[in-house]
């Protein structure tokens, strides 16, 4: 039986893909343009059997998160650019501890208060380092509302995988849209399950994850008894050990290659009439939008550009960046910011060809006008019509 | 309430070494938490100890039981979400008194109004010990510390009394000197079923009596025996001086627990589905 298809907007997407990908905790806190995720889940999860609670704050939202999860149930938060920067000291929390969770950030402009209503992409960076000290995370970037269901499960699913918070960075304008999709059926979806380490409860100090077997972390109330603890640990034991520079490095080292290792199964990419393009357009979440629609203007005129998007932001999917480099001869870089992933495509381009970027802060979306005048100037040559 | 054996505590610690100062408190409020599980029949495997930053917050690594050691002032919420996803769960939230009052008092105030069965332990030692002796939330008008070296500008939190503004419904407060008393409390605010709160009255010879009062720990705890008046007296209208403050059970009521109260938003929730 195909999917029915329904109207829905972004950010109910992502409520839905949270309950398909088995979430079963919420804490939250209103914020524009967040809070319908919020609202669409106070009515869904104790609709099947879950928890919503709506916190003091965003700290308390994403500790609450962590906190359920700990106990074995999946949870996530979802935030904006302010509550996102509360956010950020349990983030590190999660990262450190090693807890799956989900927070979806809906980018809005900023700094502080800034445009509450006009999308923004100026999150990307705090996504990547917002927490102090050095740390890895996922961030997965949804263009299209069945994205933001279809990324949500994603996220929940490279969580439980590998033991690591992962941010859903939507925006205003995806998370605000409204689009016919057909949600995939159950029965169609992969969704990891959280299980128990297959270790002896007193043997559990003696073994260790490895980069290529993540151990699952027993669930608080267990028999294993488990320490968890922000201060370095001990990998082997999880006690807490900071006089000792190797297990400190052993720690340090293993939190970011846990993500990097698994660099190529985690990144995903999607290139779009690639197929000889001489120029490429790099862009993300709702600019790949106005990207796409460019590319095939551009297609429909006989000029060869293509699209580059990535849906996973971080870890960079920089193959297919050293791909796109040795294609073309420019890459032009739309982002609603000033450069902030322009300066990482240029560093992983490396002189390859030649970047451009062009970047906007005030709320207003980058329109397919916009990238086509773009694309004008690297064909200055051709006649347009 | 009995004082268990030294081997039968020792069994539920895993380490009976920790970084806590010669004369501090700390040790025989992590005794009493083990003595009121004992004492309760607890199921080991249920006991989860929530903890937040500072001296108080290293409990986590000794106890063993599940432990959570979470960032400073955080541990309520935490422990909320815990809780909550896991009803199961007997959870202690052990906190200092800057953890408490100061960077977590906002969860501290919303915890008590929610009225998640968990049992907030305060440890209470006027000072923050693990940074060296500063001022916090709880620290004495005219008080010295190294950063009120002319003298405390400020007024002290009273912590069960803003517990009980904001809703808990089971206070009570203790002292490491009459220990039997203090493991008493513990588990009356374990048993409690909604939110309860037992402040410890610890001490921190070290970097509070050091500059204030006496050094001498065995004097510190003996000061507890004059400070403390028994909640029955000052009721009865006993006089009180500064220095002095009521113990024992200060304010029991029954309420809606969350837990029960979502239980009914989940009713609701699939009644209405059509």
């Amino acid at each position: 039986m195909p999917a029915e298809r329904r109207l829905l907007q972004g950010n109910e997407a992502v409520a839905e893909g949270a309950i398909a990908a088995g979430a079963r905790f919420f804490a939250g806190y209103p914020i524009t343009p967040s809070t319908e995720i919020a609202e669409t889940l106070s009515r869904r999860m104790p609709e099947v059997g879950g928890t919503f609670i709506q916190m003091e704050d965003e700290i308390a939202s994403i500790a609450a998160v962590v906190g359920a999860s700990l106990a074995g149930v999946k949870s996530l938060t979802a935030t904006s650019g302010p509550g996102f920067s509360l956010m950020q000291e349990m983030i590190g929390y999660a990262a450190m501890t090693q807890v799956p969770c989900v927070i979806v950030d809906v980018m809005r402009g900023g700094p502080s208060t800034g445009l509450p209503t006009e999308p923004s992409q100026g999150d990307v960076m705090q996504a990547r380092w917002g927490t102090h000290g050095e740390h890895s995370v996922i961030v997965l970037v949804p263009s299209s509302v069945e994205e933001c269901f279809t990324l949500t499960v994603d996220a929940f699913n490279l969580s439980e995988q590998y033991r690591t918070p992962v941010i859903v960075l939507s925006d205003a304008m995806v998370g605000h849209m409204r689009e016919a999709v057909a949600l995939p059926l159950p029965e169609e979806l992969r969704v990891a399950e959280r299980s128990e380490p297959d270790v002896d409860p007193d043997e559990y100090d003696t073994v260790m994850s490895t980069l290529d077997n993540i151990l699952p972390r027993p669930d608080l109330g267990s028999r294993f008894r488990v320490h968890v603890t922000g201060l370095v640990y001990n990998r082997r034991s999880g006690v807490p050990e900071t006089g000792s520079p190797d297990v400190a490095q052993d720690l340090g080292r293993y939190l970011r290659e846990k993500i990097y290792h698994h660099r190529e199964a985690i990144v995903r990419v999607e290139e779009f009439m690639m197929e000889g393009a001489e120029v490429a357009v790099f862009a993300y979440g709702s600019v790949a939008r106005a990207a796409r629609a460019a590319v095939r203007w551009a297609r429909a005129q006989g000029v060869p550009v293509g699209l580059v998007r990535p849906i996973t932001l971080w870890p960079l999917p920089t193959a297919a960046v050293d791909h796109m480099a040795e294609q073309v001869r420019t890459v032009i870089v739309p982002e609603m910011n000033i450069r902030q992933i322009a300066w990482e495509v240029q560093a992983a381009v490396a002189g390859r060809a030649r970047v451009v970027d062009y970047g906007r802060v005030d709320g207003a979306l980058i329109t397919p006008e916009q990238i086509k005048d773009l694309v004008k100037k690297e064909f200055h040559y051709h006649r347009f019509s | 309430m009995t004082r268990h054996a030294t081997v039968e505590i020792r069994e539920h610690l895993r380490s009976a070494k920790t970084l806590w100062c010669p004369g501090c408190t700390n040790g025989i409020v992590t005794r009493a938490m083990i003595d009121a599980y004992l004492s309760l029949g607890l199921d080991p495997e249920k006991v989860t100890v929530v903890a937040g930053i500072g001296c108080a917050g290293r409990i986590t690594a000794y106890l063993d039981y599940s432990t959570v050691h979470t960032a400073h002032g955080r541990a309520l919420a935490v422990a909320t979400g815990a809780k909550l996803a896991d009803p199961e769960l007997v959870v202690s939230v052990v906190m200092g008194d800057g953890d408490c009052a100061a960077i977590g008092g906002n969860h501290l105030i919303h915890a008590a109004r929610r009225n998640v069965d968990l049992t907030a332990i305060v440890f209470n030692n006027d000072i923050y010990g693990m940074t060296g002796g500063q001022a916090g939330p709880t620290t004495h008008e005219g008080d010295l510390s190294k950063t009120s070296p002319f003298g405390h500008p400020e007024p002290a939190f009273d912590i069960c009394e803003l517990a009980r503004a904001a809703g808990a419904t089971f206070v009570a407060r203790g002292t490491p000197y009459a220990y039997l008393k203090l493991v008493q409390l513990l588990a009356a605010g374990i048993v409690h079923k909604g939110f309860s709160l037992v402040e410890v009255m610890s001490n921190c010879p070290t970097y509070y009596g050091r500059f204030n009062r006496t050094p001498v720990p065995a004097e510190m705890l003996k000061l507890q025996q004059k400070q403390a008046v028994p909640v029955e007296k000052h009721k009865a209208g006993a006089p009180m001086t500064e220095e002095q403050f009521p113990v024992g059970v200060l304010h029991h009521v029954e309420r809606a627990e969350y837990l029960e109260a979502y239980e009914e938003v989940r009713r609701r929730a699939t009644g209405i589905k059509v």
